[in-house]
């Protein structure tokens, strides 16, 4: 819709920021930006405003293109990456099912430490929360009461078994000693409803998930899994000070198939420091709860993902896989 | 109530700025041409256009997305009635009575029913809307997957009578589509299922759209091929101001299904998870179910247009409660317009009707507007829309099958689907040329993996207990509904059959 | 092939299809039966449906051999002779132009098909093939590359090479 896009344009006399100095190397065709997982979550949301924050600043002489492909809590992604060895015209947005999926479906042939590193663009983080009509859980520690009371009884929601909050509430049983029942649904959204409407007990949703009724006092969080206390949560202890042994990140980052030309990574490199860098994204951090500290790429976002391959395969034989896939 | 109408005022004028009423005609233009396209439908119109939007304040951003997803609901029936494929999911159930109309030569009636239907069901369930916001909110939330799960042996209930005369092939039917729908990845237990050969891309599932494109758009038009030995007639049709006026003078014949419809589709659309084709597929069923002449749908019935496309219609604007009151997409088009929401800085939730009153007015006056511009163009349009009928065969039937294609390649971006709608399409012929029913599938595809997801979602939490459905209220009322809905046509054959007999005609 | 033979013949072929899948699912070592506390396992759903798709194809069977389905008495051809050739052809140049796609890339191929589908089963004049072909061509590049930004199949380097040379026009001098 490009007559559209000047009619709105010129409607509005929106003024375009001058195009940013160009890299050497420009795409010669539609960039297709693959998301590994469904339209509507948090990766999707991402991706597609990234696109547009492209389109508006004039970043790149081809349009980048979002094509979602969910499939297999990623694999699909993956392996369609995998097949496009050496592509200077795919990139993907990424969630730690980059790293759990090649670890739990060994026979995808995906070696994830081979694709092209590119940009981390946001850390996203997990808390711990229940509904505000809980008056008797005020803590971690009435929380762990209120679970071992209830045992099996005792329901917690999640996007799916196999994805980051599965992986989560298994470390949490393997921390506390206790067992509880993990109802699987469709997307964090969904699981932030049930919570509110009281058909789940507790969840670990990111930030972005909860804050509306965080906001509305319908829910409170009790714990976070992050290393420091954020900003937009400075009441709220981390695990670590609470003597519990669990930190744990949802990385956001853009990479490219193995094999991708140096020029086509310094071209999309800059592009997406540019993007890092930009208001419209630090604001949309700030607001969405993400750690976005400072952009890591190249050699150090291949060591970020080798070392995180690393930690969830150890963390996937400590939990038992078993215990990440439901069965 | 006061209140409500000074900020109804106040979002209607905001509605007439001359940048939103811009925004509201061009996507309403722009939903009811992609909409039109076999395939796309509002969920591709709305992700496509989304970083457009970037470029305006949010009110006109979400206005002009929102008559997207308007302008789409109405063109889906155009390309169900004038081409015979539905044009996205929601459109489906308009197919079955819409096609038979079009062979009939009465594809402008069936189009001028489509549009006024959808716009009684945009403006009623938009009134309801204004009205019941916040209560219906606290209604969805109540809404767990027990819920969810009654509310599926419902939709499957009003399916009964829906199949073809032969038992066996119809229950064939249903079960492969369940089944069909059950490949990919299972979410409870993360484990792939029924990936034949290892393709990888089998995970992902066989969509919707894949089965529906290949059944209506291949293998039906292999089927009319055959049937018409090449001498393809369709009635070309002429429209005139007559025939216009004509055609809206049947709106009487349609006027209860329609209203039934609407309100159906409103309530469907507000939980959270249905969405629009489950709605417009309850709504004909309930229309035939309850027809004086349930044989003659399937066979071109204007009810049968006009049911599913006010349901649809209303549901599309019932999906967006839950967005706007609770941040929960109620079908996949406003997850994406909720995605929107937050780009623009916009956290839905329970707090936003307070805090941004001038957004959310906003977009409720757009949507009374929206209402009218659709069906005023959509109407105008008609003329132009019946005059594809009017092609020659072996001009049409190929342009259809290139549609197919590139609208199957356009949702699904891979090559992979295309063959699978080309092999499904083929097996579809073959199986419906020995009288096994299609639509079943069809539907099952549809309702199959929410059936199942909240069945075994209800019964991990409530540790296996299967009395779970029936102790709480909402789910039990669904249920009872259900049983009362499968009884009463076999309840009514009887009585017929009684009455045939005691009148000693048979 | 009579209706009746063919009737057989899909009615077999599905009951194998229905036992397949049964298969597939034991093979794939998912839970078909009720896991305590949890309800239904993975495999509950794809298994017992199949087992009911076999079980309405041995019915239909059943009928079969009664004479009980329409389709069981009837001997008249499975497809109209006389218009078995349309629909083969038709068929057959769909999954030639498909295909094509992968090869030559969406547009050749779609211009290819329409064109062969139009000249020589409706015998349309040299003339308005043409035009329609260029016109459905065009038609599809403004429409989806252009004001949806789909990037549609290329085919192989060569024809995508030789897309991409066309389209550097559009963005040099009409954006």
């Amino acid at each position: 819709m490009k007559y559209l896009k000047t009619l709105m344009a010129s409607a509005l006399a929106v003024v375009v920021s001058a195009p940013v100095a160009l890299a050497e190397w420009q795409p010669r065709k539609p960039v297709e930006f693959i998301i590994m997982a469904g339209t509507g979550g948090g990766a999707d949301q991402i991706a597609r405003l990234l696109q547009g924050l492209i389109e508006q600043k004039g970043l790149s002489s081809r349009p980048f293109i979002p094509i979602n492909k969910p499939g297999g809590s990623g694999a699909e992604a993956l392996r369609y990456m995998q097949d496009k060895a050496g592509d200077d015209h795919t990139v993907m947005m990424t969630l730690n099912s980059f790293y759990t999926t090649p670890i739990i479906q060994e026979d995808l042939g995906v070696d994830v430490t081979q694709f092209t590193p590119i940009g981390l663009m946001a850390m996203d983080t997990f808390l711990l929360w229940v509904h505000t009509d809980r008056e008797d859980i005020t803590d971690l520690d009435s929380y762990v009461a209120a679970v071992k009371g209830a045992g099996l009884d005792w329901k917690v929601g999640g996007t799916g078994s196999g994805q980051e909050d599965s992986v989560l509430t298994a470390m949490m049983e393997a921390a506390f000693d206790y067992e509880v029942t993990y109802i699987p649904f469709p997307g964090g959204g969904t699981v932030a409803k049930n919570l509110i409407g009281k058909q789940i007990d507790s969840t670990v949703n990111n930030p972005s998930e909860q804050l509306a009724f965080y906001e509305a006092g319908d829910s409170k969080p009790l714990v976070q899994f992050t290393g420091e206390r954020m900003a937009a949560f400075p009441d709220v202890p981390t695990a670590r000070e609470l003597g519990v042994d669990i930190e744990y990140y949802m990385q956001r980052s853009v990479n490219g198939p193995p094999g991708m030309s140096a020029e086509a990574v310094e071209f999309y490199t800059n592009l997406f420091q540019t993007l890092f860098d930009s208001a419209e994204w630090q604001d949309f951090c700030v607001s969405d709860g993400l750690t976005c500290d400072g952009m890591l790429n190249g050699a150090d976002l291949a060591s970020f993902h080798a070392s995180q391959v690393e930690a969830h395969k150890k963390l996937i034989a400590q939990v038992g896989a078993g215990a990440i896939t439901g069965e | 109530m006061l209140d409500i109408a000074t900020l109804l005022g106040a979002g209607l004028l905001q509605a007439f700025e001359p940048l939103n009423l811009m925004m509201i005609f061009i996507g309403c233009l722009a939903g009811l041409f992609i909409g039109a396209m076999p395939g796309l439908g509002s969920v591709n119109g709305v992700a496509i256009l989304l970083p457009v939007t970037f470029l305006v304040p949010p009110t006109a951003a979400i206005i002009f997305l929102a008559a997207l997803y308007y302008g789409a609901m109405y063109g889906g029936a155009v390309s169900s009635i004038t081409l015979g494929i539905p044009g996205a999911s929601t459109a489906v159930a308009t197919v079955f009575d819409g096609r038979p109309m079009a062979q009939q030569g009465k594809a402008d009636q069936a189009l001028t029913a489509a549009a006024v239907a959808s716009f009684i069901g945009g403006t009623i369930s938009v009134v309801l809307f204004t009205l019941f916001a916040p209560p219906l909110a606290v209604f969805a939330l109540k809404f767990g997957p027990q819920e969810e799960f009654a509310l599926m042996v419902l939709a499957f209930a009003t399916f009964i009578g829906l199949g073809g005369d032969d038992i066996p092939k119809t229950i064939f039917s249903i079960l492969l589509g369940l089944v069909m729908a059950a490949v990919g990845f299972d979410i409870i237990s993360g484990q792939p299922r029924l990936i034949f050969f290892d393709f990888v891309e089998l995970q992902r599932g066989i969509g919707f759209l894949v089965l529906a494109i290949g059944i209506y758009g291949i293998g039906e038009m292999l089927w009319t091929l055959e049937n018409s030995k090449g001498e393809v007639k369709i009635h070309a049709v002429r429209s005139t101001w007559k025939s216009f006026k004509k055609n809206l003078s049947h709106i009487r014949e349609y006027l209860p299904t329609t209203a039934l419809g609407s309100a159906l589709g409103f309530f469907v659309g507000t939980l959270p998870a249905a969405g629009a084709t489950p709605a417009s597929l309850m709504s004909y069923g309930l229309a035939k179910t309850f027809a004086k002449d349930p044989d003659s749908f399937g066979k071109g019935n204007v009810s049968g247009v006009a049911a599913p496309e006010a349901a649809n219609n209303a549901a599309s604007t019932g999906s967006m409660l839950p967005m706007i009151t609770l941040g929960i997409p109620g079908s996949p088009t406003t997850a994406i317009l909720l995605g929107g929401m937050i780009i623009w800085g916009l956290r839905p939730g329970p707090l936003l009707f307070t805090d941004r009153p001038d957004f959310v007015w906003g977009l409720i006056g757009s949507m009374y507007v929206a209402n009218f511009v659709t069906v005023a163009l959509n109407l105008a349009l008609i003329p132009l829309f019946v005059r594809v009928l009017a092609m020659p065969f072996t001009i049409l039937t190929p342009i259809i099958f290139i549609l197919c294609f590139v609208g199957v390649f356009a949702t699904t971006d891979r090559m992979f689907d295309v063959w699978l709608m080309l092999l499904l399409g083929l097996g579809g012929y073959l199986m419906r040329k020995l009288n096994y029913p299609v639509a079943p599938a069809v539907l099952a595809i549809v309702l199959g993996p929410l059936a199942e997801r909240s069945l075994r979602q209800s019964l991990i939490s409530s540790r296996g207990d299967v009395m779970t459905f029936f102790e709480r209220p909402i789910s039990l009322t669904c249920m009872l509904l259900a049983l009362a809905l499968m009884i009463y046509p076999i309840w009514l054959g009887m009585r017929r059959r009684r009455a045939g007999s005691a009148s000693g005609t048979e | 092939m009579s209706t009746r033979s063919a009737e057989l013949l899909m009615t077999v072929g599905l009951l194998l299809l229905s036992l397949g899948l049964m298969w597939t699912v034991l093979a794939d070592d998912l839970h078909i039966g009720w896991v305590e506390g949890r309800g239904p396992g993975a495999g509950v759903w794809p298994f017992w449906l199949s087992a009911g798709m076999a079980l309405a194809s041995l019915w239909t069977l059943v009928r079969w051999f009664r004479g009980a389905t329409p389709e069981s008495r009837n001997k008249s051809p499975y497809i109209d002779s006389q218009s078995f050739g349309l629909v083969l052809i038709s068929f057959v140049a769909l999954t030639v132009m498909l295909l094509l796609v992968h090869v030559v890339g969406t547009y050749i191929a779609t211009a290819l098909f329409l064109g062969f589908y139009m000249r020589f089963i409706g015998k349309h004049s040299w003339r308005t093939t043409a035009s329609t072909c260029i016109g459905m061509v065009i038609l599809i590049y403004f429409l989806f590359e252009w004001q949806l930004t789909k990037y549609l199949p290329k085919g192989t380097k060569m024809f995508e090479d030789g897309f991409l040379w066309i389209d550097n026009f559009r963005w040099q001098y009409l954006m």
